[in-house]
């Protein structure tokens, strides 16, 4: 299986990117082989809809998990609609991450955010 | 003669005092672009209320006819469309109704629907016609209704007061287009030397008349007028820091149609207001 996550910089070594919309990467790690690709998240400059272009990012490179510290609504409908799972990273360590996973030790992310769409607020 | 009222932040006065100026008035038009939270209309208590909906335009997928070719979700700039399992979603609420995905579908599997977004409603009290217009929860923009707002009143040649929602996004910026003058509403602090400076830059942006009208004053130094001073905005008005003001206004009372002292502070504020209007209207057309 391969999976997703927001990182800050190309390299493994980095750390989990705390917003995913707006990441300016994302590593795709495949469990099996251990390989890692990593791709420019071209959602970062969006106006608006980011979550959603950056969910669609993630969907069209077949991973089975997105692993992320927080995930807004609508992406978070994107990636379920393409039955990926969305775990919530424990610290900002990718390394980490990615062992807690093998171990069957990450959760399932519950609390998506209704997001901040209201054009700059008040 | 279109007089917006603006501030940087709600809680302001900025209802208080477009409120009060329009009662004031002999007849005129109160117009609450505060889609997201109009609260005007709960001083005024209009009544023969006429409403009329207000809807958008939504792209709708024909699953049929749709080839996956996805020109419509790359096309799309507010990433309102995704396309997911051999389907396209569409985000309603972050549709902005550009209507391009619509016409660039090769195989014309996108057409629109109508959507309500909220409503206007339209009412008389006393003196005053009231407009207000109410967005409904989640929607992402309240400019369509801004724009059915002050669509109507082009005509109008007595004295109209747009209270604008606060801040100084896009929706203000609708809000203010048309407007002949501005006048900017702050608090006497720090914080609201902020605010006032924010709506300040927007007000310059688009070259509007302006003039700066500070509540709830107390003696001693006040931020806001330093800052008046300094950049040379004129100062219409100061409204002091009083409990009965406060009283009347949290219990939703007009306090120039309850107190004839009310009545003549904001009376005043007007006829400085209205000549600084036709003044400006005077010197640039
Ligand atoms: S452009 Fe038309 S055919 Fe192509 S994905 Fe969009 S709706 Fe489907
Ligand atoms: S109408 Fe415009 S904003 Fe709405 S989905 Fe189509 S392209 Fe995007």
């Amino acid at each position: 299986m391969k999976i997703a996550i927001p990182v800050d910089e190309k390299s493994i070594e980095s750390s989990v990117c705390i917003s995913f919309g707006r990441t300016p990467y994302f590593l795709i790690y495949d469990m099996e082989s251990k390989k890692s690709i990593f791709l420019d998240n071209s959602a970062a400059a969006s106006q608006g809809g980011a979550g959603i272009k950056a969910a669609q990012t993630i969907v069209d490179n077949n991973v089975g998990a997105l692993l992320t510290p927080r995930c807004g609504e609508n992406a978070a409908a994107v990636i379920k609609a393409a039955n990926v799972k969305i775990y919530k990273t424990i610290n900002d360590s990718i390394i980490d991450n990615i062992n807690a996973l093998n171990e069957g030790k990450l959760a399932l992310l519950d609390d998506i955010h209704a997001g901040f769409h209201n054009h700059g607020g008040k | 003669m279109k007089i917006a009222v603006l501030s940087g932040k709600g809680g302001t006065g900025k209802t208080l005092v477009a409120v009060n100026l329009a009662a004031a008035a002999k007849e005129s038009i109160y117009i609450d672009c505060d889609v997201e939270e109009p609260n005007g209309y709960l001083f005024f208590k209009p009544r023969d209320i006429k409403s009329e909906k207000i809807t958008i335009k939504i792209p709708i997928i024909d699953e049929r006819l749709c080839k996956g070719c996805r020109k419509c979700v790359d096309f799309c700039k507010f990433n309102a469309l995704a396309y997911i399992n051999d389907k396209l979603i569409v985000f309603d609420e972050v549709c902005h109704s550009c209507g391009g995905c619509v016409l660039f579908c090769p195989e014309k599997a996108l057409t629109e629907k109508e959507k309500i977004i909220g409503e206007v409603q339209r009412g008389v009290s006393d003196n005053v016609t009231v407009i207000t217009g109410i967005l409904n929860t989640g929607e992402a923009s309240g400019i369509p209704i801004i724009k059915k707002l002050l669509s109507d009143t082009s005509a109008g040649k007595g004295l109209t007061f747009i209270d604008c929602p606060p801040g100084s996004a896009c929706i203000v910026m609708e809000s203010i287009k048309d407007a002949d003058y501005c006048i900017l509403v702050a608090e006497p602090t720090l914080f609201g030397v902020h605010n006032l400076n924010m709506v300040y830059n927007l007000v310059r942006l688009f070259d509007k008349p302006h003039g700066a009208i500070l509540n709830k004053c107390l003696d001693g130094e006040n931020p806001a007028e330093k800052f008046c001073i300094e950049k040379g905005i004129q100062i219409l008005g100061k409204i002091s820091f009083d409990n009965e003001l406060g009283t009347l206004n949290s219990n939703a009372l007009i306090s120039v149609r309850e107190n004839m002292k009310y009545r003549d502070m904001f009376s005043a504020l007007l006829q400085t207001v209205t000549k600084e209007v036709r003044h400006e209207t005077a010197i640039n057309p």
